[in-house]
C-alpha cells in the first residue's frame, strides 16, 4: 500500500479531548447488551451440563412444554447441519458444538438445551423441568496429562495435518520454527539453564456478562443486537449456524462492556435466534457470571520447557522452547503464537521453538489479549532474569545487548522493519524507577514483551453534511476510546476540528466487512481506514473547489481545512472552507463522501517493557505491588490518555493472572470458582498506580505511524512480576499464579 | 416463594414454626440473596426482619454492655463513635467482609448465622463472649456464639427460632480485641485463616483471654490452649510462639480453592501471634 | 407465586411496580422502571456495577430484594446530573479518561459520590478501599482514583 501521505506534524493527533460517548457513559445512558428490550420480547435461558464428559443419553423436554410460561426449547436439531472438518478448517462446526452439545458434553457448563420463557425467572424454572440422561465419560482437563498416553479422547479425527504421527489424539496443531542449530548454540554457552513452567487458565474478566436480543422470522430474515467485538462475524457465524442468508440478518453491536479477546466469537447469539425462529418472538439471552466462567472463552492454560545458553558477557548463544497449550474440548489452543513470540524480542543465531494445540474438557479457550504471548514470555524472561542472577549481569544490559532492532531475522522467520524495542529498554534504564532504592523484603523485575499486532479486513465510509461537519462510520466496536481516536485522525486529515465530527460504529446493513475488534488493529487499520476515506473525501472537495475555480484540479491542494489554488494558480483564489464546499454541493455533484475497503498488511509489531517492584511476605507468602511502570512503543499515539489506559489496563490484568487468577477444577472436573469472590481480579485496593511511558518509534506500515496498543501491555507482566517476587522471596517461582500457598510452599521448600 | 415482613420477633418465629419447606429469615440479604441467585437455596418462606421496631438500634446499656438489634450494619457499626473504642477488634472484623456496598447491608447475625466456618465476625465475637438472644415459640434464650454454628451451613437454631438480639459485653479495664484474617487479595476475599483475639491485662501481664480461630475447621473454634499460651504472660517471644503452636495443632482445616491444609495450620499461627499483639497494645491504651 | 406492590422513590420521582419476591431491585429498577444504568456484573455483590443508594446508604442493588424497596428514597446513577448540568465527578471522570469500556463507570459514579459525601478529603488509600467493591477490568484503577481524588480536591476549593 502506497503511503505517500505519511504525516509527523500534526493538529489533532496527539491532544487529548474528551471522548465522544463520555456523556452517555457517565449519565448510565449507553445502551450495553443487556440494556436493550423489545416489544413481545421473551426471555432465554440454558441448560448446562454438570459434567466435564459425558454421552448424552436422552433429552427430554416434555415437562417444561407443558410450563405455561414457556414458549420454546431448542436443542441441537434446531440448528443447521454444519459439517465437520478437522482442526481449525471446521471452525463453525466447532463452534455450533460449544453453543449447542451435540452428542457429547464436553466440559462443565457446556450447552445442551435453552428455553425461552415470558420471564427471566420463569425461564430459569422451566430449565429445571428439563431432564437429560448422561452417560458420564472419563474426563481430563491438565494438558499434561491430556497429552499422556491413557488420557481420554475428547474427540477422534480433531487433529490437523500438522501433528506429526503417533501423539494422542487429543494433540490436534503442531508448529516448529525456528533457525540456526541449537546444539551448537548450547555448546558455545558459558552457561546454559532449562527450565520447566506451567500458567494457568485465566478469564477476560469483562464485567459485562455476554447478552443479546435476537429476532428471526419464518422469511428467514433476522435481527441481532448483542454485545461483540466484531458483528460481521456475529454475523457470518449465526447465519451458518441457523442455515439463513448472511445478508439477511442484521446486527448492530451495543456498547460492549469491556471484551480484551472473549467477546471475539458467539455463544448465546445463535440460541436466541433459534428460539426466536421458533417462538416467533425476540428473546433476550442475558448469560449469568457464573455462565461466563464455566462456558465462554478463558484463555488457554499451559505447560512449558525452556532453554537458554549465554555467554558471561551476556550474549545469548542458542534458545529452545517447547510450549504445550490446552485450550479446552475444541481445537485452537495457540501454542503456535506462544512459540512465535517467545523469543521475538531477540536477535538469536540459533533459536527453535514448538507449539503444541491441546484438547482437554474445559470449555472452548477464546482470545485474551496478545493470546498466548504472554506465557511464553513468563518462562522464557524468567530463565533470562535467572541467567543475570547466576552471571551477575544487569538484566536490562543483557536484554540490549540482545535485543532485535530493524532488520533482524526474528525468531519466528520474518525480518523486522524499524521496531521500538531498544528504545523502550533504553527508557527503562533511564526511568527513576530502574534505580530507586528497594526497602528490605522487596524485589525488583524486568521483561520484554512482543505482540505482531494485526491488520484484517477493514471498511470505513465518511459522509460530509452540507453544514460542514463529518460523519464517520466504522465497523469495529469501540472497547476502549477507539470513537474519539478515528475522530482525531479524521479531523486531521480534512482539517475541521474534532467537535466537528461524529463517529459511529454502523451496523452490518450499513457498511462492508469489517474484522473484529482484535489484534490491536482497530486504531491501527480503522484509523487508517479513517484516514483513507477522509482522503478520498478530500480530493473530491479539491475538485469541487477546482471546478469553482476553473482552475485543474491538480493545482489544488487541501491545508488546514481549505481548498487552496496552488502551483501556477497559488495565491489567485482566496482559500475556500470545506463548509463553503459542502454547502453548495447538492448542486456541484451531489453528496461528498470518502470511502476505504481493504485489508491492510502493514500493522507494525510492537515491543514494551515493564519494571516492577514486588515485596513478599515471608511468614504468608502474600505479594504487594509496590511499584509499577509500562513502557511501550505506540508508533504514534493518536490519543495518549487512552495509550496510557491500554497500557495500564494491560498490567493490571498481568498482575491478577501471575497473582491470584486462576482456574480451579475439581477431581470431578467441575469449575469450582465461578464466581468473582473467588476468580480473584484485582481490585482498586490490591494496586498502586501504574506509570507509563509512551515511546514512539513510527511504523513504517501506517500513514501517521500508529502501532497498535492494545495487547502488547499483557506480555510483560507475568514474567516481570515473577522476576521480582522471586528476587524478593529468594526463591525461583515457576508456576502461576503464584498464590500465597505457593510462595510460602517454596520458601519452606527453600529452607 | 413467600415473602413476609413481621412487625415482632413472635410474629417471625410463629411465622416460621408454621413454614414449611425451606425458611430464610432477611436481615441484609448478602448471604441469602447470592444464594437465591444461584439457585443454590431457594426459600419456600422468606421472613424479612427489618420492620421489626428496634432492629437498627445500637444501645450501650448502663452496665457498659452493648446491645445490638439484628439489622444493624456493618457501616452503621463502623461509623458508631463508642462501639469501635469499646470493641475495635469486633468492629474491625464486621468492617472487613466485602466490600462498602456489602458493608451497607450486612449484619452480624446474618453473617452467624450463615453458618460459614469462615465467616470474619464469628471469631471476634468469639473471643470478645458475645451472646445471641434467640425468640422461640416458647420465648427468648441466650445462646453463646460459639454455640450457634454446627457446621458449615448450619446452626443449632430450631425450627421456629430467630436472632432477636445480638449481645456484647461490658469491655471493662485494661482489655483489648483483635481480629486479623489473611486473604489472597487486600478486600472483597473470603477468610482462608482468621483469628479473634481478646485479653485482659493486670500491668503488663495477661490475666484474661479468648482466643478464636476461623476457616481451620468445620465451625469457628474457641481454642482453650492459645488462651492458656498468654494467660499469665506478658507477651513475650516464648509466649508468642507457644500461642502460635497451640493455634497451629488446634487447626483442622480442608485443602481447598481458597487454601491448603499446610498453609492456613502454618498462617493460623502467624496470625495469632500478630492479633495477639494488637490486642495487647490495646489493652495498654495504645490506639492501634 | 403472587407478585408484591412496592411503591417506592427514584431520583426523587414516585414509583410502583409489581414485582416476584425473588426478583433483586435491580431487576425491578432494569425491566421494570427502565432504568438501564446500574449493570449486572455478577450478581453476588462482588462487582459492584449495579450499585446504587437506599435511603442515602451505598449498596449493591442484587443483594436487596426488589420488595425491600417498599417506602424507600433511592438514587441511581440516572440522577446524579442536575438537569443538564453533570456532576463535577462526571466530567473528571470523562477528562480523565478513568472509563475505557464504561460498563462499571455508573458503579463507580455511585460509590465515588457516596465516598465523598462522606469524606470530603479521602487518601489514596481511603478511596481505593472504599472503591475496592466496584470492579474495573479495563482502567487498573489509576486513572479512575485520580479522577476521584481530583474532584475531592476541586468540590473542597469550591466550598
Amino acid at each position: 500500500m502506497a503511503l505517500d501521505d505519511r504525516k509527523s506534524e500534526f493538529t489533532f493527533v496527539g491532544t487529548r479531548p474528551d471522548r465522544p460517548d463520555g456523556l452517555d457513559k457517565v449519565t448510565g445512558r449507553a445502551k450495553f447488551g443487556a440494556d436493550m428490550s423489545a416489544p413481545g420480547m421473551l426471555h432465554g435461558a440454558i441448560l448446562r451440563s454438570p459434567h466435564a464428559h459425558a454421552r448424552i443419553v436422552k433429552i427430554d423436554t416434555s415437562k417444561a412444554e407443558e410450563h405455561k410460561d414457556v414458549k420454546a426449547i431448542v436443542t441441537r436439531a434446531d440448528f443447521a447441519d454444519v459439517p465437520f472438518k478437522p482442526g481449525l478448517e471446521g471452525e463453525f462446526w466447532n463452534v455450533l458444538e460449544n453453543v449447542m452439545a451435540g452428542d457429547k458434553a464436553l466440559y462443565d457448563g457446556h450447552a445442551v438445551a435453552a428455553v425461552a420463557a415470558t420471564s427471566a425467572l420463569a425461564a430459569r424454572d422451566a430449565l429445571k423441568l428439563i431432564e437429560v440422561e448422561y452417560d458420564v465419560l472419563p474426563h481430563v482437563t491438565d494438558v499434561d496429562k491430556a497429552m499422556a498416553a491413557d488420557a481420554p479422547v475428547i474427540r477422534e479425527g480433531a487433529a490437523d495435518y500438522s501433528v506429526p504421527q503417533g501423539m494422542h489424539p487429543n494433540v490436534v496443531r503442531y508448529h516448529e520454527s525456528g533457525h540456526g542449530d541449537v546444539e551448537a548454540g548450547f555448546a558455545e554457552a558459558d552457561l546454559v539453564i532449562e527450565d520447566s513452567f506451567v500458567t494457568e487458565a485465566t478469564h477476560q474478566g469483562y464485567i459485562e456478562p455476554h447478552a443479546c436480543l435476537g429476532a428471526l422470522g419464518s422469511d428467514g430474515k433476522g435481527e441481532l443486537w448483542c454485545c461483540t467485538q466484531g458483528h460481521w462475524i456475529v454475523q457470518k457465524t449465526c447465519a451458518a449456524l441457523l442455515g439463513i442468508e448472511t445478508s439477511q440478518l442484521r446486527v448492530t453491536a451495543s456498547e460492549i462492556g469491556g471484551g480484551f479477546g472473549g467477546k471475539t466469537t458467539v455463544f448465546i447469539e445463535p440460541v436466541a435466534l433459534a428460539l426466536s425462529r421458533k417462538a416467533n418472538r425476540p428473546v433476550k439471552i442475558v448469560m449469568s457470571r457464573s455462565e461466563v466462567f464455566r462456558a465462554t472463552g478463558p484463555t488457554a492454560s499451559a505447560s512449558m520447557d525452556v532453554k537458554i545458553g549465554m555467554k558471561k558477557d551476556g550474549t545469548i548463544t542458542a534458545a529452545q522452547g517447547i510450549f504445550r497449550l490446552q485450550g479446552g474440548a475444541f481445537p485452537g489452543a495457540p501454542g503456535d503464537m506462544t512459540a512465535m513470540c517467545a523469543f521475538a524480542p531477540y536477535d538469536l543465531t540459533n533459536v527453535r521453538q514448538v507449539g503444541y494445540d491441546v484438547m482437554s474438557n474445559r470449555p472452548k479457550q477464546a482470545a485474551y489479549r496478545a493470546p498466548g504471548a504472554p506465557m511464553g514470555a513468563f518462562a522464557v524472561e524468567s530463565v533470562l532474569d535467572e541467567l543475570c542472577n547466576q552471571l551477575d549481569l544487569d538484566p536490562v544490559d543483557v536484554r540490549l545487548k540482545n535485543a532485535a532492532q530493524e532488520g533482524t531475522k526474528a525468531s519466528y522467520g520474518p525480518r523486522y522493519e524499524r521496531i521500538g524495542l531498544v528504545e523502550t529498554l533504553e527508557a527503562a534504564k533511564a526511568h527513576p524507577h530502574y534505580s530507586a532504592p528497594l526497602e528490605p523484603g522487596q524485589g525488583r523485575g524486568i521483561s520484554c514483551g512482543f505482540w505482531f499486532n494485526h491488520g484484517g479486513e477493514t471498511s470505513v465510509s465518511l459522509a460530509l453534511s452540507e453544514d460542514g461537519s463529518a460523519q464517520v462510520m466504522v465497523g469495529t466496536p469501540d472497547i476502549g476510546g477507539s470513537r474519539a481516536s478515528m475522530a482525531l485522525m479524521a479531523a486531521e486529515v480534512l482539517g475541521i476540528p474534532y467537535e466537528n465530527i461524529r463517529v459511529t460504529i454502523a451496523d452490518t446493513a450499513s457498511l462492508g466487512y469489517n474484522d473484529v475488534s482484535h489484534g490491536s488493529r482497530v486504531t491501527y487499520a480503522s484509523g487508517l481506514a479513517t484516514i483513507k476515506a477522509a482522503k478520498h473525501a478530500v480530493e473530491k472537495l479539491c475538485e469541487r473547489a477546482a471546478a469553482k475555480w476553473g482552475i485543474p484540479v491538480d493545482a489544488v491542494k487541501w491545508q488546514d481545512g481549505c481548498a487552496v489554488p496552488s502551483g501556477p494558480n497559488a495565491g489567485d483564489f482566496d482559500p475556500m472552507p470545506l463548509a463553503d464546499i459542502t454547502a453548495d454541493m447538492g448542486r456541484t455533484g451531489g453528496p461528498i463522501s470518502g470511502h476505504f475497503e481493504a485489508t491492510p498488511e502493514g500493522a507494525g509489531v510492537s515491543f514494551g517493557t515493564h519494571i516492577v517492584d514486588a515485596e513478599v511476605d515471608p511468614e504468608t507468602g502474600k505479594t504487594s505491588i509496590t511499584r509499577y511502570t509500562v513502557i511501550q512503543d505506540a508508533g504514534k499515539a493518536i490519543h495518549p490518555t487512552y495509550v496510557e489506559g491500554q497500557f495500564q489496563g494491560g498490567a493490571a490484568q498481568g498482575i491478577g493472572w501471575a497473582l491470584n487468577e486462576e482456574y480451579i477444577y475439581g477431581d470431578d472436573g467441575r469449575l469450582q470458582n465461578s464466581i468473582f469472590l473467588d476468580y480473584r481480579i484485582p481490585v482498586a485496593s490490591d494496586l498502586p498506580m501504574i506509570d507509563t511511558v509512551i515511546v514512539e518509534v513510527p511504523n513504517p506500515g501506517h500513514p501517521f505511524g500508529v502501532r497498535g496498543v492494545g495487547e502488547t501491555g499483557i506480555v510483560p507482566p507475568l514474567a516481570a512480576i515473577a522476576n521480582a517476587v522471586s528476587n524478593a522471596a529468594g526463591v525461583r517461582m515457576k508456576q502461576l499464579p503464584m498464590s500465597p500457598p505457593r510462595i510460602l510452599a517454596a520458601l519452606k521448600a527453600n529452607g | 416463594m413467600e415473602f413476609h415482613s413481621p412487625t415482632s420477633f413472635a410474629e417471625a418465629s410463629a411465622l416460621a414454626a408454621k413454614a414449611t419447606g425451606i425458611t430464610r429469615f432477611l436481615a441484609g440479604g448478602t448471604d441469602v440473596l447470592v444464594q437465591l441467585r444461584s439457585d443454590l437455596v431457594t426459600p419456600d418462606t422468606l421472613i424479612d426482619i427489618k420492620k421489626i421496631d428496634g432492629v437498627g438500634k445500637i444501645t450501650c446499656n448502663a452496665d457498659g454492655s452493648w446491645t445490638l438489634g439484628v439489622a444493624v450494619t456493618g457501616a452503621e457499626m463502623s461509623e458508631h463513635p463508642e462501639l469501635g473504642r469499646d470493641w475495635p477488634g469486633l468492629v474491625e472484623a464486621m468492617d472487613l467482609i466485602g466490600s462498602t456496598q456489602v458493608q451497607g447491608r450486612a449484619t452480624l447475625a446474618g453473617n452467624l448465622c450463615n453458618g460459614s466456618p469462615a465467616a470474619d465476625s464469628v471469631p471476634a465475637m468469639v473471643a470478645a463472649g458475645v451472646t445471641m438472644t434467640v425468640t422461640g415459640e416458647d420465648g427468648t434464650r441466650e445462646v453463646a456464639v460459639e454455640d450457634i454454628p454446627t457446621g458449615p451451613g448450619k446452626t443449632s437454631l430450631a425450627k421456629g427460632e430467630v436472632v432477636s438480639a445480638v449481645n456484647i459485653p461490658a469491655r471493662g479495664d485494661n482489655g483489648g480485641d483483635a481480629y486479623l484474617r489473611f486473604i489472597p487479595r487486600t478486600e472483597m476475599d473470603i477468610a482462608v485463616v482468621g483469628v479473634g483475639v481478646n485479653l485482659r491485662l493486670d500491668g503488663d501481664t495477661i490475666t484474661e483471654a479468648r482466643v478464636s480461630l476461623g476457616a481451620v475447621a468445620p465451625t469457628v473454634l474457641l481454642v482453650d490452649a492459645c488462651a492458656e499460651a498468654i494467660i499469665g504472660s506478658t507477651l513475650d517471644d516464648a509466649a508468642l510462639d507457644a500461642l502460635a503452636a497451640a493455634a497451629s495443632a488446634a487447626c483442622n482445616p480442608i485443602d481447598d480453592k481458597r487454601g491448603t491444609i499446610t498453609f492456613r495450620t502454618e498462617v493460623a499461627g502467624v496470625l495469632a501471634k500478630r492479633a495477639a499483639k494488637i490486642a495487647y497494645a490495646r489493652a495498654k491504651g495504645e490506639d492501634l | 407465586m403472587s407478585k408484591l406492590h412496592v411503591s417506592t422513590t427514584v431520583n426523587g420521582d414516585a414509583v410502583e411496580y409489581l414485582c416476584d419476591p425473588r426478583e433483586t431491585l435491580l431487576d425491578c429498577l432494569r425491566d421494570k422502571l427502565n432504568l438501564t444504568g446500574a449493570k449486572e456484573g455478577c450478581g453476588t455483590g462482588d462487582c459492584g456495577a449495579c450499585s446504587v443508594t437506599v435511603d442515602g446508604r451505598l449498596v449493591c442493588s442484587c443483594l436487596m430484594l426488589g420488595a425491600e424497596a417498599e417506602g424507600k428514597q433511592i438514587e441511581t446513577v440516572e440522577g446524579i446530573a442536575d438537569g443538564d448540568v453533570l456532576h463535577p465527578l462526571q466530567k473528571k471522570m470523562i477528562e480523565y479518561a478513568a472509563l475505557q469500556c464504561g460498563i462499571c463507570t455508573p458503579g463507580i459514579l455511585v460509590a465515588a459520590k457516596s465516598l465523598l459525601e462522606k469524606n470530603p478529603n479521602p487518601t489514596e488509600e481511603e478511596t481505593r478501599y472504599w472503591l475496592a467493591g466496584n470492579l474495573c477490568r479495563c482502567t487498573g484503577y489509576d486513572k479512575i482514583i485520580r479522577a476521584v481524588m481530583d474532584t475531592a480536591a476541586e468540590l473542597r476549593e469550591a466550598s
